[in-house]
């Protein structure tokens, strides 16, 4: 109940932020901080000086204060059953070699710490990076005898939530080097393409206008460090390419494959506009 | 770059203009997206060759599915509707601002008016962004009824 008297007062001071936007050219990330369950969140780091922009907001930055309330109590966040049943199904054998994922990674709370903030990452098998997604299928298949499932998957996404859970508060550090940098350009062309009928790239929105209200929505920088993310307008946690996926289609695209190179190079390129933020999984959006 | 994309503007103007006379028919005076070029960032001719619907314009300005306007600019004409946009400039007094062929050559093709940076959508131009859905994919945002429709709107924006 703290909570309503502080977001009240803080209320007015965004009502008073948005009176000046019109003025601001970029602007308009609220003041509020982010503690979860008692840890503080870094929503700000100050950009690279070779870097977009000048400062690296979460999108937590962005929302509304009902919404930024329910990211700040695990009790409210509605994503938490799912990272239950993640919980549940960490130590659930599956597949035909009669094994859980804690046969060989035993406690989560250790094992996957920092696991969430670091990727994608370079995977020598394949010699391209992974996702979280992908790691936990190769597990699947190669470990488990367990068929592969899908990002979007509610299995899928119960583990991407609780894996990632392990990471809260720890600073988004993808890799971006070596073999890694040419994914990394990869996902920085796409990420600057004009795709669709609108015409339009990922840096229009997120990095020219982040700050500025198009029609109801709010728009942030497009961060990702809160994936899975549970979406108020989904009902339902969903996978950062199940956004991209989403973006383009507003945009009157052809949305890329979910898991294909393209969307984990965006992926990769993406984080990496995050590095320091902290990782907020599951977090909460509209 | 610039200097290809309007060679391949026009090398598709020249391709599809037969099409575009053979189905003209009884729109016969109305200027095809391959044909509708700016210049100097203006562009005279109606694009129906006649003068558009402000009442139409007014209801194709808000509708999300047609120009979608107010995503962007806000306008207080429309206060009666919720969520007006930030991206663009407001549109209130916009009819003193610009004159009627800047506002048509604005719609057609903002990049050759507001330059390539812009986010604004160029509403009657063909060479849009990649992987278009094939729904959307050959067609414009508006045609060429709509957009002097919206002219007209901007128009009794004083």
């Amino acid at each position: 109940m703290g909570i309503t008297t502080r977001f009240t007062k803080l209320t007015l001071a965004t009502i008073g932020a948005f009176a000046l936007s019109s003025s601001i050219a970029l602007a308009d990330a609220d003041d509020n901080e982010l503690v979860i369950e008692g840890m503080k969140m870094t929503t700000m780091v100050e950009g690279a000086e070779d870097g977009p922009v000048d400062e690296v907001y979460s999108g937590w930055r962005f929302r509304s204060e009902e919404t930024q309330a329910l990211e700040t109590d695990d009790f409210e966040n509605p994503a938490f059953s799912a990272v239950d049943r993640g919980k549940e199904l960490w130590t659930t054998v599956t597949g035909s070699e009669g094994k859980s994922c804690a046969s060989c990674h035993d406690k989560a709370e250790d094992t996957m710490k920092g696991v969430r903030a670091s990727m994608p990452k370079w995977d020598k098998a394949t010699s391209k990076p992974i996702t979280l997604e992908q790691q936990i299928n190769r597990c699947r298949k190669d470990r488990l005898g367990a068929e592969k499932i899908k990002f979007d998957n509610a299995d899928m996404l119960a583990m991407t939530s609780y894996i990632g859970l392990q990471s809260r508060g720890m600073p988004v550090n993808v890799d971006t080097s070596g073999p890694m940098s040419e994914w990394a350009e990869k996902g920085k062309k796409i990420y600057y393409t004009r795709v669709g009928q609108l015409d339009m790239s990922c840096a229009n929105c997120h990095e020219d206008n982040y700050g500025k209200r198009i029609r109801a929505d709010h728009l942030s920088q497009g961060q990702i460090n809160g994936f899975p993310t549970y979406r108020l307008k989904w009902n339902g946690l969903g996978s950062v390419h199940r956004r991209f996926k989403g973006c383009m289609k507003n945009i009157r695209a052809k949305p890329y494959k979910v898991g294909g190179d393209e969307f984990v190079a965006l992926e990769l390129y993406v984080a990496s506009r995050g590095q320091g933020l902290s990782v907020e999984t599951p977090a909460v959006r509209n | 770059m610039k200097k290809s994309f309007v060679i391949a503007f026009a090398a598709a103007g020249a391709v599809l203009l037969g099409a575009t006379y053979s189905q003209a028919g009884s729109h016969s005076k109305t200027v095809s997206p391959e044909m509708a070029m700016i210049k100097d960032g203006v562009f005279e001719k109606s694009l129906t060759g006649g003068v558009g619907d402000a009442e139409k314009g007014k209801k194709t300005f808000a509708n999300r599915k047609l120009g979608n306007c107010l995503a962007c600019h806000a306008n207080k004409d429309l206060a009666n509707l919720p969520f007006h946009g930030e991206v663009g400039p407001p549109l209130d007094g916009v009819a003193g601002r610009y004159e009627e062929k800047q506002l048509r050559a604005i719609m057609i093709n903002s990049k050759a008016v507001l330059g390539e940076a812009t986010i604004m959508p160029s509403f009657y131009r063909l060479e849009n962004g990649v992987r278009t859905l094939k729904k959307f994919s050959g067609k414009t945002i508006l045609n060429a009824e709509q957009v002097e429709d919206v002219i007209a709107y901007l128009k009794t924006l004083k």
